[in-house]
């Protein structure tokens, strides 16, 4: 079988130095093996690895900010041991505080849940799945990553500055992000911020022209669009989204940097900094930016989100043993969702001062996004009813995810209703509706989906009990940690304050608020012995002994355990059918590969 | 050392977790892999029920103890609220009946239809009629949502009613500044670069007549109960936002660019330090967008009272333009004797 010979090539030695095994076709160095890869799967790789470090150290951040949060009095010697001077006398300092909250959010919307996220899984999943033997441009997908990676280094590079790192806010909005002196973080750590975003864009770009240019032209022969799996839909959808989005995120932030550093007015108007005196910038607009800024930023929750929905699709209906309900719906509400996504970014500058007609528009327009929603939540019930369902780590979180993505998309009508809005806008409510529909659902997307393709990455299992008590104590952590939250919203709690303790309308929840920042703590430390399973398994994990241990019809599970750079060592194969052939006719699974026969009953 | 210590347990609780987990898979090597997965797939489907019963126990007790220290327990204090806490509702109750029918549906699926050997799966890709009604129900309650947000989203932002009260609101790193008309209830113009933190600090023109009877405060403004007031919004330096928990609104404050908001109290401040029960209550402004290290400490007070203890209040304030200008102030210089009963009287305040 040609098969045995690829196996043995690549045996146990996918992520580590030893290259001993590397004498087929031509000689791979550690360098190009490794690291300056231009095989999909180590670029796939390279970007969920390096998004898991950012997942520790964005985790780590968020940590010790609800530190603070829960224990507003308490002093912690060993912080000063680790922080020195952000937190004198074991205690957070403002300026460390805002500084965690902003690299948090940045890392983990940027860093973690599109680079480690799409990146990972467009780059794994979509030669694999439309049968392509590697990206249309492999040079251009490495340069992605280390675009992505260097990216990576100055935003860390950022947290050593001396008047520290960003500390406006993820959103960055100005002035408080263009004045040097409103704030030390808005000095050097900006520029640092600023110039990991541009490369971090450039990243982005580069990986998604090739995503599109991949999806549409290397799909193999019998491969038509309408037989694509979903998620390979979900992908291109995604990268549709972060093309046209992204270069406009640029935009803004190259007049950002003008106005920080070269003395124009793009932002600026009227502005008297304490201790500084009256600006001469006149007539600019700050609200230009928050334009700018949210034509990416809402399109990005989708970025997030798609990839996530498309994951969970596939595995649920791999793990139901039934296809899934209403492909074309799901992909026309995919389709939906996409182009909604760029018409409704004014509906986070509700209380801007925006026209008010306008505001209106905007709010049928984000509440028009609740159909495909909708639409999606039914049909991934549908899907369950009447299946033979595998409770499978990945299909735990696949499951998880669905029932995360009603909770926050259900708040999501509170807070796309403008009327509402104008009242529970930037307070906790909102902190609670995003982490739980994009945060930790899209996290449960990642994470059932590193589950289910981990045998396909490495050709070993992760182990399935620490699966089990991961996924039990994330969902649960989740729920506990953001549910109460909307109730501080609801009692007009803001979001962004570091101590609650001199207003008499929000300092009645400092119960709630310890209660919160131990169960982050412990659901922290459950995700680090995900990573635990996950570094332990890609060595010493269970060997996978089937070429298709899910019993699934996509094309990735045709190619030998473990593929070299080409994915297939004959010939690709041709595909006959849609992915979603499960429980047809008697058969348990009918791959895309196997030809339609004579007396089958419906045919896609 | 406790860091150490806690560490050290941290490491520990991980290592047993991680042994057991390892030893469970050798014995379901040992075991069968099949047998075991059947046994693991039971396990994980009985837990799917469970957290949904659970789940619900837990909202409610959630419910039980954090509602009460909600707004919504409180009750909104200006007209606007009160439309806002009956949308809240309306709103509530959609969502919350889809809520419970499709979380129930989930994990119930996932339990009752959990892997058996001897289920035959129902091949069931798609149905026109089910996808069209799930696209229909939706799309019906939300045209509800949205024509109900907008008619108040319209009320919100519309002009208020003739005679409301205007005062404008000016933030600055980290604190507020209101801006009364005076008598002529115009205000004289302002331009940024007359800012002089101590005599000025909005920057004022004081060659327009209109600013000579301006009155500028920080920290606490008053208003009238049941009387309409127009907030005029403004910012010094960066973006901040004046929330108004107790009234449900809020509106950023934009450097270059005015902003407006209004509402109408309902209680004066005294009438809700009754109604809470609270002795401090006190509606407070809070900065709710982020403008800088002391973000979380920028508070404004808005003190509502009756028209009379208002205009007592009014008669007691002095233009900014004689603090400014100290020389010009008619009541400061003739008379040395009505100079002190004057300092007295401010002093009293």
């Amino acid at each position: 079988m040609s098969h045995e010979a690829a196996l043995h090539n690549h045996e146990g030695h996918e992520s580590h130095g030893h290259d001993d095994h590397g004498h087929h076709e031509h000689h791979d160095t550690f360098l190009t093996k490794y690291v300056f890869s231009q095989d999909h799967k180590m670029i796939a790789k390279q970007f969920l690895i390096t998004g898991m470090v950012w997942a520790v150290l964005g985790g780590l951040m968020s940590v010790l900010f609800r530190l603070q949060l829960g224990y507003p009095d308490a002093s912690f010697p060993w912080l000063e041991s680790i922080l020195g001077k952000w937190a004198k006398g074991g205690q957070i300092t403002p300026e460390a505080y805002y500084a965690l909250v902003t690299t948090h959010g940045t890392v983990l919307v940027f860093f973690v849940l599109t680079a480690g996220l799409s990146g990972t899984f467009a780059n794994f999943l979509i030669p694999l799945q439309v049968g392509a033997r590697d990206m249309a441009s492999p040079f251009m997908n490495m340069l992605s990553y280390w675009f992505f990676f260097t990216a990576s280094i100055i935003m860390l590079s950022s947290l050593f500055v001396e008047t520290g790192p960003f500390s406006g806010g993820w959103t960055a909005y100005p002035p408080l992000s263009a004045l040097h002196d409103a704030s030390p973080g808005s000095k050097t750590g900006m520029d640092l911020w600023i110039i990991s975003m541009a490369l971090f864009v450039v990243s982005s770009l580069l990986g998604g022209l090739n995503y599109i240019a991949t999806i549409l032209n290397m799909r193999t022969k019998g491969m038509s669009m309408t037989r694509l799996p979903l998620t390979i839909w979900a992908l291109f959808f995604t990268a549709v989204l972060g093309v046209l989005s992204f270069p406009v995120l640029l935009s803004g932030l190259i007049l950002l940097i003008f106005d920080r550093n070269f003395g124009t007015s793009f932002y600026l108007s009227d502005i008297y900094v304490n201790g500084v005196g009256a600006l001469s910038n006149e007539g600019g607009s700050a609200i230009l930016f928050q334009h700018l800024f949210w034509f990416l930023g809402h399109p990005e929750v989708y970025i997030i989100l798609l990839p996530a929905m498309g994951m969970v699709s596939e595995i649920m209906s791999v793990n139901s043993r039934k296809p899934i309900f209403g492909y074309m719906a799901m992909l026309g509400s995919l389709f939906a969702i996409a182009i909604l996504a760029f018409l409704v970014w004014a509906h986070h500058m509700f209380v801007t001062g925006l026209n008010p007609f306008l505001g209106s528009v905007f709010v049928l327009l984000t509440l028009l996004i609740a159909v495909p929603s909708a639409i999606k939540v039914f049909n991934w019930l549908t899907t369950l009813w009447r299946g033979n369902i595998r409770f499978t780590p990945g299909m735990l979180f696949a499951i998880g995810f669905v029932s995360l993505f009603i909770s926050g998309g259900l708040t999501g009508i509170w807070l796309g209703n403008a009327a509402l809005d104008i009242y529970l806008h930037d307070s906790y409510f909102v902190v609670a509706h995003f982490h739980i529909v994009m945060g930790v659902a899209s996290m449960f997307g990642m994470f059932a989906g590193v589950y289910h393709w981990f045998p396909k990455m490495y050709g070993r299992y992760l182990n399935n009990s620490l699966g089990y008590i991961h996924f039990w104590i994330t969902l649960a952590g989740a729920y506990l940690i953001f549910w109460p939250m909307h109730y501080q919203g609801l009692a007009g709690m803001p979001r962004r304050y570091f101590d609650f303790s001199i207003w008499e309308s929000f300092k009645q929840f400092a119960d709630l608020n310890r209660f919160i920042s131990t169960v982050a703590m412990i659901v922290f430390a459950v995700q680090i012995l995900f990573l635990i399973n996950f570094f332990y398994s890609i060595f010493k994990g269970r060997k996978v002994t089937v070429l298709n241990p899910w019993e699934s019809n996509t094309l990735e599970w045709t190619t030998p355990i473990n593929p070299g750079h080409g994915n297939w060592p004959g010939e690709i194969p041709e595909v006959h059918r849609w992915p979603y052939d499960y429980g047809k006719d008697g058969h348990d699974f009918i791959p895309q590969t196997t030809p339609v026969g004579e007396d089958e009953t419906e045919t896609h | 050392m406790s860091l150490i210590l806690s560490v050290a347990i941290i490491v520990f609780i991980f290592v047993v977790i991680f042994q057991i987990a390892k030893a469970s898979e050798y014995v379901s090597i040992l075991k069968g892999e099949e047998a075991s997965r059947q046994q693991n797939n039971k396990i994980n489907g009985f837990l799917m029920v469970a957290f949904l019963v659970l789940g619900f126990v837990g909202i409610y007790v959630c419910n039980k103890a954090y509602y009460g220290k909600t707004q919504l327990a409180q009750g909104a204090a200006s007209v606007q609220g009160e439309k806002v806490d009956e949308m809240l509702f309306v709103t509530l109750i959609i969502t919350g009946i889809v809520f419970v029918i499709t979380q129930v549906l989930l994990f119930w699926f996932a339990y009752k239809y959990q892997e058996d050997k001897n289920r035959k799966v129902f091949f069931f890709a798609h149905s026109t009629k089910l996808e069209l009604i799930w696209t229909a129900i939706p799309a019906i309650a939300l045209t509800v949502l949205v024509v109900f947000g907008l008619r108040n989203w319209f009320f919100f932002t519309g002009e208020p009613p003739k005679g409301a009260m205007v005062v404008e609101v000016t933030g600055k790193q980290f604190g507020w500044i209101f801006r009364y008309p005076g008598k002529d209830a115009v205000f004289g113009k302002k331009y940024y670069k007359n800012i002089d933190p101590a005599t000025n600090s909005v920057g004022i023109v004081w060659d327009d007549t209109y600013s000579k009877d301006d009155i500028l405060l920080e920290q606490t403004m008053y208003v009238v109960k049941g009387t309409p007031v127009k907030l005029i919004l403004g910012s010094r330096d960066v973006i901040h936002d004046v929330g108004l928990t107790h009234f449900r609104l809020k509106m950023d404050a934009v450097p270059g660019i005015p902003t407006t908001m209004w509402f109408t109290p309902l209680y004066t401040t005294k009438e809700m330090r009754e109604k809470t029960g609270n002795p401090n209550f006190a509606y407070e402004i809070s900065c709710d967008q982020m403008c800088g290290n002391g973000h979380y400490s920028m508070k404004g007070v808005i003190e509502v009272v009756d028209q009379e203890e208002y205009d007592l209040w009014m008669a007691k304030q002095k233009p900014q333009y004689f603090t400014a200008f100290p020389e010009k102030d008619p009541t400061a210089v003739p008379v040395a004797a009505a100079d002190t009963t004057a300092k007295v009287a401010t002093a009293k305040m």
